[in-house]
């Protein structure tokens, strides 16, 4: 509070709060010269990659520039993006299990003093468990298919997001909480109204790490546990020495995993505008 | 309509006589290493429609007792009664005042102030004018848009005095609610605060640090002191009304807050000369 004694002394009708909006093209040229040296830093090392191999000698299996990469590509892509539709719904799908079940116990663990002190020790200690490495167990148990690979991405995705939706749902201010205990408030007004709108920067933080967990969950269930999708092409690549086509491979998914975590992000942006991480640095001034 | 006026749905109006009761209550809190002794044996009646400030030091438990009388938490051992009821959960016709403004920063000025019809099930349209007037009557108008962010903290606290007020409860529980304000601002707010309770007959329970507030606005002025908190002497303050911006010149006031400041002196809680000359300086 005492950073804004100073304010306090002006008389407050006179003094507004000096916010301006930028227009939207303004923001996007200043977008775009914010990421002029992001994009410049990528142009360098693609043209660097592509010369590389030739300069150096060095053979299309151990390093194939791009221009290689994209040529492969396109003589496969009907097959690469078949896969790759595979692994996206398996990687979606164990993602979105991973929110169904996390949201709900975090708001058990930070409500319930029994679960508190059952589930989140347990879940601690799981947390240090290679999750990769109880794979295997996966096919022992349910086989090939859909079920053990995207167990496999639940199981990655599921400890970050439980684990930031409870740190989100602790950090609300226990004298806010008073505040509508005093008016009669039911639980669940108490929760849309405040818990959650509170704990949302968490839980979005836990969601988009998330993102990059489950799409390395579906590869790598893939590997493991399957006859389709990215992972098991490839495999099979890699198996042939098409590295070009390893490289699309990687390629693509990364892509996949890109478009999810901006869809994440953007969800973010139109759900909490409000909160320091969503306000635009160059509108503010900053 | 005038939504404040009337007694709205999900407030529970008692009749009359809503005396709160405080009696021989103690309060002790306990981690697993420590034991601290908050309230010992406070008994204390306030009477319907008086206003009550609660002085005393940091520590000697007034947020303590505010918390204790609005339901918050349980008492160690004594009872509190509100209109004959004992209190065994959050009390509901009330409006609280925390010490700290805790505002939602998702929400606009106007938006916070509405928070409270809006946990209550109230239909906050029908209290978008009042809130839009309390936020006037607290300074704030233009700033109704505003979010907690880009308000001062003093702005913040009277944002949180409007959103006590916005469903005219019975009962005001105020911990330090001008402690954060600029010193122009905080005596407007004082003298309107006096009008509306004069006007409205609330009951209100004020916590402040300020003896010069608290003999300008209460009936009795309550003197806790620290470790453990008890009741150390309750003055009545005979002053007529309203006080408003003149109630300094009586003499009465002067005596009242001498009488404060001498306690305060007896128990040691204000000293007399001990300069920071004394205090210590590395390398003097
Ligand atoms: N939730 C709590 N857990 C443990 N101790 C507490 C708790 N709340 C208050 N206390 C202790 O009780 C005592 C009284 O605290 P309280 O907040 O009521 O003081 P106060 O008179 O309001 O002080 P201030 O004027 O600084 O606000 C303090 O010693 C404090 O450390
Ligand atoms: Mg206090």
């Amino acid at each position: 509070m005492e950073v804004s004694q100073a304010q306090a002394q002006s008389p407050a009708a006179s003094s507004r709060p000096h916010v301006k909006r930028a227009g939207a093209g303004a923001r996007f040229v200043a977008m775009l010269k914010r990421r002029q040296l992001v994009l410049l830093t990528l142009f360098i090392l693609l043209a660097a990659w592509e010369i590389a191999p030739r300069a150096l000698n060095i053979p299309d299996y151990l390093l194939p520039p791009p221009s290689q990469v994209l040529t492969a590509f396109l003589g496969q892509w009907q097959r690469t993006l078949a896969a790759t539709w595979i692994t996206t719904t398996v990687m979606l799908g164990g993602y979105l299990i991973a929110i169904v079940v996390s949201i709900p116990l975090a708001l058990l663990i930070v409500s319930s003093r029994v679960v508190e002190d059952t589930v989140e020790p347990i879940m601690l200690v799981f947390q240090v468990i290679p999750k990769i490495a109880i794979a295997p167990l996966f096919i022992v148990w349910f086989g090939f298919g859909y079920t053990p690979k995207t167990m496999l991405v639940f199981l990655l995705a599921f400890f970050p997001i439980t684990l930031s939706a409870v740190a989100g749902f602790r950090a609300v201010d226990p004298d806010i909480m008073d505040l509508a205990r005093s008016t009669g408030a039911s639980r669940w007004s108490m929760f849309r109204k405040i818990k959650l709108p509170q704990a949302l920067p968490q839980i979005f933080t836990g969601l988009k790490v998330g993102v990059a967990l489950a799409s390395t969950g579906a590869v790598v269930a893939e590997f493991i546990a399957s006859d389709r999708g990215l992972g098991y092409l490839l495999l099979e690549w890699r198996g042939e020495l098409d590295t070009p086509m390893v490289f699309a491979g990687v390629f693509v998914i990364s892509f996949v995993g890109i478009v999810v975590y901006y869809a994440v992000e953007a969800i973010e942006r139109i759900t909490i505008p409000w909160h320091a991480s969503q306000r635009d640095p160059a509108a503010m001034g900053a | 309509m005038e939504p404040g006026s009337t007694s709205a749905a999900g407030i529970q109006k008692a009749g009359g006589g809503r005396e709160i009761a405080v009696k021989n209550v103690s309060k002790v809190f306990t981690t697993d290493e420590t034991r601290t002794e908050a309230l010992r044996d406070i008994s204390l009646t306030i009477r319907e429609g008086e206003f009550v400030s609660i002085v005393g030091p940091s520590g000697c438990g007034k947020s303590t007792l505010l918390r204790l009388i609005a339901g918050l938490m349980p008492v160690t051992s004594g009872s509190i009664e509100i209109g004959g009821k004992t209190v065994t959960q959050p009390i509901t016709d009330v409006g609280i005042v925390f010490q700290k403004p805790v505002l939602l920063e998702w929400r606009n000025a106007l938006e916070n102030v509405l928070i409270q019809p809006e946990l209550r099930g109230l239909d906050p349209r029908a209290y978008e004018q009042r809130a839009r007037d309390l936020l006037a009557a607290v300074g704030l108008s233009g700033f109704e848009g505003a979010y907690p962010r880009q308000l001062s903290g003093g702005m913040q606290q009277r944002a949180s005095i409007a959103r006590a007020l916005v469903h005219d409860p019975s009962l005001l529980l105020m911990d330090e609610p001008l402690g954060a304000l600029d010193a122009l601002t905080r005596e407007q707010v004082r003298v309107d605060l006096e009008e509306l309770w004069l006007s409205t007959g609330k009951t209100v329970l004020f916590i402040t640090h300020s003896i010069d507030e608290a003999v300008l606005l209460s009936d009795r002025v309550v003197i806790m002191s620290p470790r453990p908190g008890l009741i150390d002497r309750i003055i009545d303050i005979d002053l007529p009304r309203p006080r408003g911006l003149e109630g300094r010149k009586a003499s009465a006031f002067k005596e009242a807050e001498e009488a404060i400041t001498r306690i305060f002196l007896e128990r040691g809680v204000l000293k007399r000369g001990q300069p920071f000359a004394a205090i210590h300086r590395p390398g003097a």
